[in-house]
């Protein structure tokens, strides 16, 4: 290939980038106009949030649990040996309100929701569900993918706070029931050093955006996807791809922005 | 399975999902500690305030009785003031003394209040008169490592 084939095939891949998130945005920017017409008919988000949350709960709760315990067990071996292990409650709590629940939930919600969410909206598009409803002057957009943006972005954050609170008491279980740190200082330490707005609000408010970002990627490659078994299975792939990478970056810079100056 | 059905059980999911927050917020958090009472504000000035930050909690006798809520530079006497809440039930004597202090050796600073023996008390807006200072290692070490000196050539 020559200088003259390269420089047109650059341009083009960037057009096509651009033309693909101007696309994305118009998208996302679709989904928020319709959103309150699925608040409105909310039977449908309902029943989102039972296919979205509560059957993703098993798994938040089984994770959080799992963390919490290894977080305790972790943090002890590291706070001991400066006599701090007094502090562990405090470490657990931190790593969790901050960081670990809203982005483990993420890449979980992704994983376990996202792709359910893709797969669905593939195949109804794949069977022709979607153009059938538009054929019956029913606009899929709200009817089909607000109720599902809005339960996860309802969904999330509450399994984010469910993550947090089991790892907590995961913590608890191993640092004062195991190792045996005295109790009250497992908590005090922690009240004391975990703030209310600073740390669980900025906690909730990086699921809520995780949960947005998440929903929106997976409803967007789904209603994007191929209309054929391998167009779906690529889709899915991508949505697990792209939701992890976004709540990663994301959480990168919601952590600069929240928590990067001290006080 | 019916709209009710899955009605309750999302019902549920919201439910465990508000008692986490509520958790995260109260046993975790500390909201439960906020004193949501009236409060008055006072002042004092120190000639060094180590390393106490807003929000850092005021004792008396060990005793939470309010929080720092701001901490500024006098621009004329290049003392740093520093602004607390105190719990409006809580009175303290006029010539009460202020102190930076700190929790265990590496701990947070809070500031400790000795209450005086004035039999007036302190009003809002007012500002307390003694003030000792928080320490600095820095200085410390630096003073030990000056009067070691001074002795070793008192010796010679």
């Amino acid at each position: 290939m020559t200088a003259s084939d390269a420089l047109p095939a650059l341009g083009r891949r960037a057009l096509d980038l651009l033309q693909r998130l101007g696309h994305s945005a118009f998208f996302f920017l679709d989904l928020l106009r319709n959103a309150p017409a699925a608040l409105r008919r909310f039977y449908l988000v309902i029943a989102q949030v039972h296919a979205i949350g509560n059957y993703s709960l098993v798994i938040i709760a089984a994770s959080g649990l799992a963390v919490g315990f290894v977080l305790a067990l972790q943090g002890y071996y590291t706070l001991s040996r400066y006599g701090a292990a007094e502090s562990l409650g405090l470490l657990v709590a931190l790593s969790l309100v901050r960081e670990l629940g809203p982005v483990v939930t993420g890449l979980l919600f992704a994983g376990r929701a996202g792709t359910s969410l893709t797969a669905e909206i593939g195949l109804m598009k794949a069977g022709e569900q979607l153009a059938a409803m538009e054929m019956m002057a029913v606009d899929p957009k709200s009817r089909v993918l607000a109720p599902r943006f809005v339960a996860g972005a309802i969904s999330m954050p509450l399994l984010a706070a469910i993550f947090s609170a089991v790892g907590i008491l995961g913590g608890y279980v191993v640092g004062v029931l195991m190792i045996g740190i005295d109790p009250g200082a497992f908590w005090s330490q922690m009240q004391s050093g975990v703030d209310v707005w600073d740390d669980v609000g900025n906690g909730i408010i990086k699921s809520v955006v995780f949960g947005v970002a998440c929903t929106f990627i997976a409803l967007y490659q789904g209603y994007e996807a191929e209309a054929t078994p391998e167009g779906v299975s690529q889709a899915t792939t991508r949505t697990v791809v792209i939701s992890s990478l976004a709540v990663l970056g994301l959480d990168f810079v919601l952590t600069a922005l929240m928590f990067s100056t001290p006080r | 399975m019916g709209r009710k059905g899955i009605e309750t059980l999302v019902g549920v999911f919201v439910l465990l999902g508000l008692i986490a927050v509520v958790f995260l917020a109260l046993k975790a958090a500390n909201l439960a500690s906020f004193s949501t009472g009236p409060t008055y504000a006072i002042t004092a000035r120190f000639d060094n305030i180590g390393g106490l930050k807003v929000r850092a909690p005021v004792k008396s006798a060990g005793v939470t009785v309010g929080r720092v809520t701001g901490i500024a530079l006098d621009p004329q006497s290049y003392q740093g003031r520093v602004t607390m809440e105190l719990d409006a039930g809580v009175k303290f004597p006029a010539d009460t003394s202020a102190k930076i202090l700190t929790s265990g050796l590496l701990g947070d600073q809070y500031i400790g209040l000795e209450p005086g023996g004035s039999d007036k008390s302190l009003e809002a807006g007012s500002q307390i008169r003694m003030t000792q200072s928080a320490v600095v290692l820095e200085n410390l070490i630096g003073q030990f490592l000056y009067n070691r000196a001074a002795e070793g050539g008192d010796k010679k």
